[in-house]
């Protein structure tokens, strides 16, 4: 009995977690009038610039994400125990709205009759497009995305024993040296994690990149959806994009645990 | 230091509430620019509640979340519950299969469901509707209930369900006054994780979805492609201080809560 109680679940996982990924591999190996083909992968290679311009965005996206949210996550670390929840909440609260809204909000901020023109134009200062710029789709990943790497960050850096600081600065080192001897040191597994919860939704998103680049900078997610939803209805295609994907990631990450790994036994 | 930390920390609050303060700012606008403060008016709040596409959509959120929520929640105590008597080897792997769904990008999920959807619809002669979005949302939702449950498991005494056997309660028994009260948080903050995915999800609903089952983030998408429509606006408004209503009522019982052990400790 006790071991029969989670089929259900593994009934559920297998019809609809697995099988729906193997039809996916199986649509992308075979042609619209079914047989074996290896075409739409073929075809995927006619994509390439836009799995670059997708890979290089997110990239861009998560660097920017990490940099400027170490230090934060540093300042949360650090506060008074009496009212750091509450910094943390108004820190993440923006992260509970659904993210249409604030992508929403940046394009009227960004757009041509835009806040940010309207305010240079008082200025006298000529108004220049930054709406479906390739920097609009960064700035909508960074905004989106930051609370997923602030907060794998400040739950790191805030269970980091006080007195191995207090070690290491009896031990002569001065501010800088304890934040890039032990403290970025010991707190690698929230960098990493942080990086994969930016960088896996930044890669693979159609929203951003429609709303904030218009339709010169597409990325993955766009060709992806084209080929379901779109003008272009080709689910055959929309599968082998797809599984490039989930291995482009697949590889990323398996590249960044190694580093990790080395991180770590570096440490010991 | 202590100023350069506080500068800081008010740029980042600057760069994170500046979109929403300028949503809710152009909600009372009289005219439909995002530029310039025309005049004052409360006329997009009663648009808003005379459109019927949204009021229905927000009516088919609340149905598939509340749906997907409590399905999830049961279908993932279960698995938790079996998953926690397993070998190692079969734990391994269902584990890794439970983690699918969170660590595939959203939009795969989305896809490979549609796939399946679209292969039994033709041969089942069903339509995309209110089914379709429960099962997809179920599934991107059990994976929190089971990963929110299984520690609980670690701090529980395994002989429980045994001890409770032997004092003469039947497994069913057993397992809800003994099993259950113990991992019951674990079983709660699943349940609110799952709503609120289920609430705030756009990807997956957007490709399991039939016409007649739009959720909230649906239509605020289609709304956003047309062109502005200050509609939103005062929807985002009502969303904001919802969000701040729940997140405060949070913390203050928590804060509560932790004195209250404080006192007891």
């Amino acid at each position: 009995m006790k071991k029969l109680i989670s089929a259900p679940y593994l009934l559920w996982m297998a019809v609809f977690i697995i099988v729906p990924l193997l039809m996916v591999a199986y649509f992308a190996f075979t042609g619209s009038e079914g047989g074996f083909t290896l075409d739409n992968l073929a075809a995927v290679s006619q994509y390439t610039n836009v799995f670059i311009r997708s890979i290089w965005l997110a990239a861009i996206a998560t660097v920017i994400c990490l940099i400027i949210s170490y230090p934060l996550a540093l300042i949360l670390a650090r506060m008074d125990k009496s009212y750091q929840s509450t910094v943390l909440m108004i820190v993440m609260l923006p992260m509970w709205m659904n993210f249409l809204l604030g992508t929403y909000a940046w394009m009227t901020i960004l757009g041509n009759n835009g806040l940010i023109n309207m305010f240079l134009g008082q200025l006298h200062i000529e108004p220049f497009k930054m709406l479906n710029t390739p920097g609009a789709v960064v700035l909508g990943m960074v905004y989106n995305y930051l609370p997923y790497m602030i907060l794998p960050l400040y739950t790191v850096i805030a269970k980091i024993d006080t007195s191995i600081v207090e070690a290491a600065q009896d031990l002569g080192c001065n501010g800088s040296k304890v934040l890039w001897r032990v403290i970025v040191p010991l707190s690698v597994p929230g960098i990493m994690s942080g990086i994969t919860m930016v960088f896996v939704p930044a890669i693979s998103t159609f929203i951003i990149s429609r709303m904030l680049g218009g339709g010169s900078n597409l990325l993955i997610g766009d060709l992806i959806e084209m080929q379901f939803l779109g003008n272009s209805y080709n689910p055959n295609l929309g599968a082998a994009i797809s599984l490039v994907l989930m291995v482009i990631i697949l590889l990323i990450m398996t590249i960044l645990n190694q580093f990790d790994n080395d991180e770590g036994r570096v440490l010991i | 230091m202590k100023k350069l930390s506080k500068a800081y920390l008010a740029i980042m609050m600057i760069f994170l509430y500046a979109p929403i303060f300028v949503l809710i700012v152009f909600s009372f606008n009289t005219t439909k620019s995002h530029s310039v403060m025309s005049g004052f008016t409360f006329d997009w709040y009663v648009k808003l509640f005379h459109n019927e596409l949204i009021m229905h959509s927000l009516l088919n959120t609340f149905i598939v979340a509340t749906a997907a929520s409590v399905l999830s929640t049961v279908l993932g105590t279960a698995a938790a519950v079996g998953i926690n008597n397993m070998k190692k080897l079969p734990k391994t792997l269902t584990l890794q299969g439970t983690n699918i769904p969170i660590v595939n990008p959203e939009i795969v999920t989305g896809v490979s469901l549609m796939l399946l959807f679209v292969f039994f619809s033709a041969r089942m002669h069903f339509e995309f509707g209110f089914v379709t979005l429960i099962i997809a949302h179920i599934t991107i939702d059990v994976p929190y209930v089971i990963l929110n449950i299984m520690p609980r498991f670690r701090q529980m005494d395994p002989n429980l369900y045994e001890a409770a056997q032997d004092l003469g309660c039947g497994p069913a028994k057993a397992f809800f006054k003994a099993v259950l009260p113990q991992i019951m948080p674990g079983v709660l903050s699943g349940f609110l994780m799952s709503f609120t995915i289920s609430l705030d999800d756009f990807v997956v609903s957007y490709f399991t979805s039939g016409a007649t089952s739009q959720t909230l983030p649906i239509t605020i998408y289609s709304m956003t492609r047309r062109k502005i429509s200050p509609e939103i606006n005062a929807l985002s408004t009502i969303i904001f201080l919802a969000v701040v209503v729940v997140l405060v009522s949070k913390n203050i019982i928590e804060r509560r809560a932790a004195v209250k052990g404080g006192i007891k400790g």
